[in-house]
Order: structure tokens, then sequence, then C-alpha cells
């Protein structure tokens, strides 16, 4: 790596759209900043050299954090991770969130970074999305002509490799609120036991058990680290579904995320230890779901 | 390439020009010459360069000094008074928690945003507040110690006042 970053030129829109055409001009030679936790260590270790970076910082109304009971929350795309870690209306309605969220990095990048560039960025192990593809969230993309409303589940498309055109920007999440009689969980596994690094398996799981025969009505589970995109365990969630979730089911259903998971080994992990983690960490998932509602 | 920009540390406003590929460490370091923060990784791992902006915690080697304009920057320099070191700085001296020294500053000013918003931590939040920190000496015990006695200091000097 160089401990310079290479040469670019620092361009300031003062809108959105502003920064859309930019990125249009510039074709492929451009690149915004959101907090730059990713990209400048990208740019240092020369991954990438983008000619022209677009500052987003000074957008107004871009890192708002917005609640209502009828329509849920919206997350602007600059929205700093510690500030979604620390916010009271999410820890108290979107508990997961906040606590995926400190578990990203260290306290001096969740105070730069943001949930938009966590998300741009796609690491296949980004602690922001499994859950917020638990929760149903839709991700507001914007370019110089329209914009449009799509499922994050949709935004992933392979390793650091998402839906956006070069010339679009993702501007908002937006979370439905979590359906009554239901939790949530996030776990991660680092290689240490500092969250500070990469994860190696992460998992979150939002159960909704029906209130009256407490059998589940609805499970949702979104992994990480183990496939190119963070991916949903569907026939895990099918498995749980309709039925009363006693630790027979829930191994069960562990198991078959742990099959359907497709990790493979690198640096950080073998494949074998990333699977046996999933069903380790998808059964500890569903277990504090269920112990919040207890 | 270069630009005029206006930065505000420690309290005082330097007016520079520089590129906008600099970043704030490299500004702090070489154009205002405060080499008290340290640079060790480059790329957001370590801890080294912590600065305070804004009153938070952030790794300055991470940050472009364009977009650092606005903000109250403080660095290891701007802790003293008058003198006088600052009961975080005592503390780590007290505990023996420097040792080469090179992690210090950035312990020290992650230290101080973390007190101040949680004067009263527990062991365990401490451990996490400093996790962003790496030291390659004390193996971190003196430092907990010594964050510890900081804020026994600080409650003793709430008692007296």
């Amino acid at each position: 790596m160089f401990r310079r970053l290479p040469k670019f030129e620092y361009l300031v829109p003062k809108t959105i759209a502003e920064a859309c055409t930019m990125l249009a001009k510039y074709n492929g030679q451009a690149k915004v900043i959101a907090g730059g936790t990713n990209l400048l260590p990208q740019m240092k270790w020369r991954q990438i050299t983008p000619g022209f970076i677009i500052g987003l910082t000074n957008i107004a109304g871009l890192d708002t954090i917005e609640y209502s009971e009828s329509e849920g929350l919206k997350l602007g795309a600059l929205t700093k991770i510690r500030a979604i870690e620390q916010s009271s209306i999410i820890r108290g309605k979107f508990p997961l969130l906040a606590q995926a969220a400190s578990l990203l990095g260290s306290v001096e990048i969740r105070n730069v970074a943001t949930v938009g560039g966590n998300l741009c960025n796609a690491s296949p192990s980004a602690n922001t999305a499994s859950p917020l593809i638990v929760l149903g969230t839709k991700a507001k993309i914007v370019s110089d002509t329209r914009e449009k409303v799509i499922e994050l589940e949709e935004f992933f498309k392979g390793s650091n490799e998402t839906v956006l055109g070069s010339s679009e920007i993702l501007t908002e999440l937006q979370v439905p609120n979590m359906p009554l009689g239901s939790a949530g969980a996030y776990i991660k596994l680092g290689i240490r036991s500092t969250p500070v690094d990469r994860a190696i398996v992460g998992v979150a799981v939002l159960i909704t058990l029906n209130p009256k025969s407490k059998a589940c009505e609805d499970a949702k589970i979104a992994l990480g680290a183990v496939a190119p995109t963070p991916m949903r365990a569907k026939k895990a969630e099918n498995s749980l579904i309709g039925r009363e979730l006693d630790d027979r089911v829930i191994e069960e259903a562990a198991a078959i995320a742990s099959q359907e998971a497709r990790p493979i080994t690198d640096v950080s992990a073998s494949e074998e230890y990333r699977r046996g983690m999933v069903k380790v960490l998808t059964r500890r998932a569903i277990k504090q779901s269920l112990e919040q509602m207890k | 390439m270069k630009q005029a920009i206006e930065l505000k540390v420690n309290g005082q406003v330097y007016e520079l020009q520089i590129e906008p590929w600099r970043t704030l460490l490299e500004v702090i370091r070489d154009q205002l010459e405060l080499t008290g923060t340290k640079e060790s990784c480059s790329d957001g791992n370590c801890g080294a360069c912590t600065v305070l902006m804004d009153n938070k915690a952030v790794n300055s080697c991470l940050v472009l000094a364009v977009e650092a304009q606005g903000k109250n920057i403080v660095t290891i320099e701007g802790l003293a008074k008058e003198g006088k070191l600052h009961p975080i700085q005592e503390a780590f001296v007290e505990y023996g928690a420097i040792q080469c020294g090179f992690c210090t500053p950035g312990m020290v000013m992650t230290t101080k945003a973390f007190l101040d918003e949680n004067p009263n931590p527990s062991e365990g939040e401490i451990r996490e507040a400093i996790a962003g920190h790496l030291c390659r000496c004390t193996g971190y015990f003196q430092i907990i110690e010594a964050i510890r006695g900081a804020v026994e200091k600080s409650d003793v000097a709430k008692r007296k006042a």
C-alpha cells in the first residue's frame, strides 16, 4: 500500500442531482465519497484510483433518521453508523439494527462511516446488510433523471458489486415497522473477540410469533460472509414457519441454514468452519430473538 | 491543484493551501507541525492517528483535509492547559500506561471523547472503547487501569468541587 492517496480533483455538488450529473459527466472516472472509511483505504491500496472524488457530506438532508408509526423508519444513506448505534428510536424500534451498527469496526470508524457506504461497498460481510434485509428494507436510488425504490435484497449483485448504475446514488433506506410480536438479533463472528474485525460469518434473524398459539408466523434469516452477497436462508426460514420453536426445530433450521450457505475458504477462515459457524450462530440468533419475546 | 482551506485546530484557525488528496493526518503533522498525532497503519486499523472532530474520535488518516473544514479539531497537543496535564494524561503517567508512547496520543484522545460521553464506565465498556487502538508494548492492562484511574480522579474532583 501507499501511505499517500493517489491524486484526484475534489468536487462539491450542492444537490444529489448535481452529484449524479457529475458522475455521468466523468463516466467511470469519478467516485462519490460518503464517510470514506472504505474508499480511502481502497485508494491507498491502489485498488481504485478515481481522478474525481465527489463529496456528498455537504448535501443537506441525506443523514436524517426519521420515524413514524405509519411509515416506519426512513434512514438517510449518509447517516453515520455511530448515529444508528446510539439512536434511541432505532434502539427502541429496531434493536437488531442498532446492535449490528455497534459491531461495525471501532468507535473511530463508526463516527465517520455511513450506512449507505457500508451497503454500496457491498462487502459480502457488510454489517448493516443482513439486518436491514431481514427487516424488509427498501432502497431509494437516485439518478439525474429519475428515482426508484427497490428491495434491498435485490441491491447486491456480487462481491463488492451492486446494481447501482454509474451515475446512480443510494440516498435513503426505508425500513418498515417490525411486525407485532416479532423480535430479531444480529450476531457477528470475527477472528478475534473484538468486533473491529471483518465478519467471518454474520447472521441476522427476525422471528414473528403468533400471539395466541406462539407458533412461528414468519421467519427471516439473512447470512453474511458466506456467499458473494448477503443471502437469505429461505429453506431454513420455511422450516420454522407454522411450527412451535422448540430446541429440536431450531436445531433443524440451523442445520438447514448451514447447508444453504455457500462459503469459501479464504485467508480468514475455511469453508468448513464457516459452514459450521452458520449453524451455531443461526441457532443462537433464533434463541436470542425468542428470549426478547418472553 | 492546491486549494485554500480553513481548519480550526486546538482552538486556533489556520488558513492553508493544500491539495485535495491530503488527509487531515498529513496536514496536522506536515503543515501544522503538530507531530503528537502519529501515523502507523494509514488505513484506519490502529488508532494511532486518532483526533477529535466535533468531540468525536476519528481516524485522521481516513479524513480528507478538505472535508475537515468547519469542524472543531482537537489533537493531543490541545489537551494540556497552560502546561498542566489533563487528568487523563496524568493517569496514563501514573499507571505506567506509556511505554514507547506511540499509541498513547490516540489512546488518550479516544479516552477523552469516551469519558466525556460515559463518565462512569464499566471495565467492559472501557475495553470496547479502546478496541480501535493497537498497543505493542503494554498488553493494554495498564491502559485500562489508567482509564479507570482517570474516572476516579474526576469523581474525586467532582466531590471536592
